[in-house]
């Protein structure tokens, strides 16, 4: 029900925007996220951008989940 | 960055699983919130591999499961007046009320008509002038906002025939209840992370402080939970109840501030009746007094009848995370996706729908 998925905003026209979600073009609406510009990444929920994702947040989470890993090994050796 | 496959990675996936079990020596229960984390867990056998001293519990966080009968019946009676198109997510179609489903009217005559979104009904209601057109307003601080939203294009566009039955609800006021009960003791919180997205990760700050529980906010992927989990973890060991944030990149402490600020617009608070919860004041959304006309329970003057429960449905207790689907004695049996008899069995997000789905040889 709160299912949200990433799309990338390929174009704006005033409060609706274009949006390529895998592959798929579709209009969506960008009134609760009157920042979202294009280029960026949104979350998109019931045909609403309801966020911008953050790519850089996105990154240290990924490095994050690495170094747990590389934790793991520093504590083993 | 395609920010979906990158959270997928199975080598990741190990490590954080590795992790969890080197860090993790006391006995927790965490309560997933959310009715997608449940679906994840499960679709992903995250619960065969944690290890054994965590156990894992599925709360309340499906809108469709926690609505409860009388909304539901008078969504139906609504769909069967004349001139009236009801509008509905999908997942609202097959749940039976006391006198049958939405699909039931609809097979009997009821124009019910499922969307994806508010903006299809807003359409819906464009194209048919000479007809009201209902929406049925389901789900928590992720989608009443954009229900507000087709609200107020409603007004902008001077739509006179778009109305709204309002079941949406926030969560912090079940979650207290949840908590207050002491029904089931926790340890930790998944949060759920799309409301999140939304309310901010400071919604939950008063669970960390006034119950003790660790909270973190997840995201959908599996590495989101896993990191949630370990998270988790974390704080528990080391005796910490915070809250903290594993989907960085949708969530922040301060969330949409634009969206709630359209939502408070539009919606005010009110009571709300919970399945498996009874009433929580506050916990309801219903339009303001400006958007009073949008409002379908002031338009329409129904009586859908006494609500009447199914026996033996266990969906409440399963709801409040007391009662594993397993446990219910129609699971499975009487109740199947095919035939449900409560909601649970009904939502793709339900307990017992991703039980029946992805359960498998899992006990309780």
């Amino acid at each position: 029900m709160c299912l949200a998925i990433p799309a990338k905003v390929l174009s704006i026209e005033d409060t609706r925007a274009q949006v390529d979600m895998g592959g798929i073009r579709r209009e969506v609406s960008l009134m609760l996220t009157p920042d979202a510009a294009v280029g960026d990444y949104v979350l998109l929920h019931c045909g609403y951008a309801i966020q911008r994702l953050d790519e850089e947040e996105a990154l240290e989470t990924l490095q994050i989940m690495e170094e747990a890993g590389i934790l793991k090994d520093a504590l083993e050796e | 960055m395609k920010y979906v496959t990158e959270f997928r990675d199975g080598d990741l996936a190990r490590r954080l699983i590795e992790r969890i079990h080197k860090t993790s020596r006391k006995p927790a229960r965490l309560m997933e919130f959310c009715g997608g984390h449940t679906v994840t867990i499960f679709r992903h056998g995250i619960r065969k591999v944690l290890p054994e001293n965590i156990e894992m519990v599925s709360g309340p966080g499906c809108p469709v499961c926690v609505t409860a009968n009388a909304d539901l019946d008078r969504a139906i009676a609504i769909a069967r007046l004349p001139r009236v198109i009801v509008t509905t997510f999908g997942d609202m179609f097959k749940v039976p009320g006391s006198y049958g489903s939405l699909q039931q009217a609809h097979a009997q005559g009821a124009d019910v008509r499922m969307v994806y979104s508010p903006l299809d009904a807003l359409r819906t209601a464009r194209d048919n002038p000479g007809r009201m057109v209902v929406f049925l307003g389901i789900g928590f601080e992720t989608t009443a906002p954009t229900v507000a939203a087709s609200i107020l294009q409603a007004e902008k566009e001077g739509l006179e025939n778009y109305f709204v039955h309002s079941m949406h609800k926030v969560c912090p006021p079940a979650l207290r209840a949840l908590a207050d009960s002491g029904e089931v003791r926790l340890s930790g919180l998944i949060c759920p992370g799309h409301v999140s997205a939304i309310t901010g990760s400071q919604a939950w700050v008063p669970f960390a402080k006034d119950y003790g529980l660790s909270c973190v906010v997840s995201g959908f992927e599996p590495l989101d939970v896993l990191q949630a989990v370990w998270m988790l973890v974390e704080q528990i060991e080391q005796g910490r109840s915070e809250v903290e944030i594993a989907y960085r990149r949708g969530v922040t402490f301060e969330g949409n501030a634009h969206a709630r600020d359209v939502m408070a617009q539009v919606f005010m608070p009110c009571e709300a009746d919970w399945r498996g919860f009874g009433r929580i004041p506050g916990s309801g959304l219903r339009p303001s007094e400006r958007y009073r006309r949008f409002d379908a329970l002031e338009v329409f003057d129904v009586d859908p009848g006494p609500v009447v429960e199914p026996a033996g449905c266990q969906c409440g207790a399963v709801l409040r995370g007391v009662v594993s689907p397993p446990e219910c004695a129609l699971f499975r049996t009487v109740c199947t996706p095919e035939d449900p008899v409560g909601p649970c069995m009904v939502s793709s997000e339900g307990s017992c729908s991703t039980w029946y789905q992805f359960g498998g040889d899992l006990e309780s």
